[in-house]
């Protein structure tokens, strides 16, 4: 056997959850099915309702209405004591009575499985840190404390692992490097991992598919690639990256293409690649995706955007790209990310600039920025 | 030459002076224990050990020594579990009058003991309870259920919520959970608040008082024979119990010095 901690995920499955605490509800209704063997991702910004649905799962919080099914078993009603399922908290929550590798052995001590302490010795190992074992957890730094609250959950081969935020007090490299591991650690034990993140490079770095929540539903899922390709609403395009958004009224429409009119300027989206295809809409493209030029209006097909002319009010370097802003009148604020490869001469702040994209790079969303009217 | 600087002694004397009033009572208590004479135990007669190899020959210091310690130890027993679940459930749970319930707890902190004494004494005679040592445990453990569940709570409070989720997230059920991570974090609050509660009621003479009837403990032993000047014996064991004091004190500091010493912290 290549490792004795692996095993079968299994799927979860979330049928109509709500759940209302006394004077607002954290979810409105929810549901979702993670496959097993998957690293999903619930990510959203705080207090979205992402740790409450976490909670649930573990079964620390009961839900107002709907269920929850695990490996096709309805499980709402089971104790968390009794569930198949481990959590690695926020705070890690290590016993500060026991050692390190008494914490580790305790779920397995509950469950009268033979040889605890070995067991427990083989999952601090896969997390390296079998020569701290007769530590106490206050002993050890944030990102050792990490992997013994993960090597906890982990030892008792949990058909889903559960983790609330679990890097989140890590500094940004320790963060970047517990990334790898933790991603390469799914793929060893093959576990059905839900990690709840408000960080969308962490969930976009580490899942295969990714749900992000807002306002307690959950607003677009998918894998991270698509989500940031083709964001549905103004929120995920929003959380997940930055985008560029003009809004107007569509004026034409012709086989697979339809356009609005943002103040005199025609701006074209695939139909394929919008959600809504009539009256006032939203269309975006993200800062990466667009590009301007200096001076005179480019000549431009059918196949591209453009609008202008408007002037760079700010210019940012971020070191590996370029961040300017551009203000075109009537329109508004357009961002443009441009890579740093040593252009020259450098375009200065002030110069009048025509910003263009192509139309195949345009998404349209279902609903409107908060504040353009309906 | 050196200046004489009175400031620069003043310290040194007035923590010295401080000092020795301080322990000026316990070192003549002490040394008495040792002095070769029959009560009044009042002038130095001589250096003897008879009262300290027999402290019994005094029958009725004895028995009052045995009741105070009886009483100490159930009703410190009582206290503790009963302040330890109240002091829990103040701080986990919130119920219907659980801000009054606190409040009501600092009562009898705040009630003047001749008040409390006098009060639970015409208490216990209109509902027809004889005074007696089961009395005395009663008036005890009111006064030091207050203590008990100010000391445990304190403790409580620190005690992150979240260790005991890891627990049930971990498969043990509310009880396992309890006696394996709850009660082992609360332990040290729970055997202070143990110590404080036995200190209080061993001491205690005012409410005991009213409420023991014809039971002697200890206080009220030494109380009634002052007038006629201590026996040496209640000096041996006012003694004994401060080196008692001491000792455990010094133990428990060793203990938990080797203890950092082997984690190294």
């Amino acid at each position: 056997m290549a490792n004795s901690l692996a095993n079968t995920g299994a799927d979860l499955e979330l049928r109509g959850i709500r759940k209302e605490f006394p004077g607002f509800t954290a979810i409105e209704e929810l549901d979702l099915k993670v496959p097993a063997g998957q690293f999903f991702a619930l990510l959203g910004p705080s207090g979205c309702g992402k740790t409450t649905t976490l909670r649930i799962v573990a079964g620390l919080e009961q839900p107002s209405s709907g269920s929850v099914f695990l490996g096709g078993k309805d499980i709402t009603a089971t104790k968390p004591h009794e569930r198949a399922v481990n959590t690695v908290f926020q705070s890690y929550a290590l016993f500060p009575h026991m050692t390190v590798l008494e914490n580790v052995a305790f779920g397995l001590r509950q469950r009268k499985i033979d040889s605890p302490l070995e067991k427990a010795g083989e999952a601090l190992k896969l997390v390296e840190l079998q020569h701290l074992a007769e530590r106490r957890p206050q002993q050890l730094s944030g990102g050792q404390q990490q992997r013994v609250a993960l090597a906890r959950a982990l030892v008792n081969r949990p058909s889903l692992l559960l983790l609330d935020e679990p890097l989140g007090a890590l500094d940004l490299k320790l963060r970047r490097q517990m990334q790898i591991e933790l991603k390469a650690i799914q793929m060893e034990v093959g576990l059905t991992f839900l990690h709840v993140t408000h960080d969308q490079e962490e969930a976009m770095d580490m899942a295969d598919v990714v749900a992000v929540m807002n306002k307690g539903r959950i607003e677009q899922m998918g894998a991270p690639e698509v989500l940031y390709d083709r964001p549905k609403t103004v929120f995920v395009s929003k959380f997940l990256g930055q985008s560029n958004l003009f809004i107007g009224d569509v004026v034409e429409e012709n086989g697979n293409a339809l356009s609005i009119n943002v103040a005199g300027s025609k701006i074209t989206v695939p139909k394929a690649r919008a959600e809504k295809h009539s009256g006032k809409i939203a269309i975006g493209v993200r800062p990466e995706k667009a590009d301007f030029h200096e001076d005179v209006a480019p000549n431009v097909g059918a196949d591209t955007n453009l609008i202008g002319p408007g002037e760079i009010i700010d210019i940012r370097f971020t070191g590996v790209s370029n961040q300017y802003l551009i203000e075109i009148p009537n329109i508004g604020q357009v961002t443009v990310f441009a890579q740093n490869i040593g252009k020259s001469p450098e375009t200065q702040l002030g110069a009048k600039v025509w910003v263009t994209w192509k139309v195949e790079h345009a998404f349209g969303l279902a609903d409107l920025p908060a504040g353009s009217g309906e | 030459m050196r200046r004489f600087t009175f400031g620069k002694l003043a310290l040194p004397i007035y923590s010295l002076l401080a000092f020795a009033f301080l322990m000026v009572p316990i070192f003549y208590t002490i040394l008495f224990s040792f002095n070769d004479a029959p009560a009044p135990n009042t002038t130095w007669k001589g250096f003897t050990l008879s009262h300290w190899l027999g402290v019994c020959t005094n029958e009725t210091l004895c028995t009052a020594l045995t009741n105070s310690v009886v009483i100490g130890v159930v009703s410190t027993l009582i206290a503790t579990i009963l302040g330890t679940a109240m002091a829990i459930a103040l701080v986990r749970y919130s119920f219907k009058g659980r801000g009054a319930a606190s409040l009501s707890l600092f009562l009898p902190m705040a009630t003047p003991e001749v008040v409390l004494g006098a009060g639970l004494a015409a208490f216990f005679f209109n509902i027809g309870f004889q005074a007696g040592m089961l009395t005395i445990i009663i008036a005890h453990v009111v006064f030091c259920l207050s203590f008990v569940v100010v000391t445990v709570k304190a403790r409580v409070q620190t005690l992150d919520p979240v260790l005991e989720e890891a627990g049930r997230d971990l498969y043990a059920n509310p009880r396992q959970v309890f006696w394996k991570i709850t009660f082992p974090l609360l332990l040290p609050g729970i055997m202070a608040a143990a110590l404080l509660s036995f200190a209080l009621s061993f001491d205690d003479f005012i409410i005991t008082y009213f409420n023991s009837g014809a039971v002697d403990t200890f206080p009220k032993y030494i109380y009634v024979v002052s007038r006629r000047g201590v026996p040496a014996e209640a000096n041996v064991i006012a003694s004994a119990v401060f080196l008692l004091a001491i000792v455990s004190v010094v133990a428990s500091q060793l203990v938990s010095a080797l203890k950092r010493k082997r984690l190294g912290l």
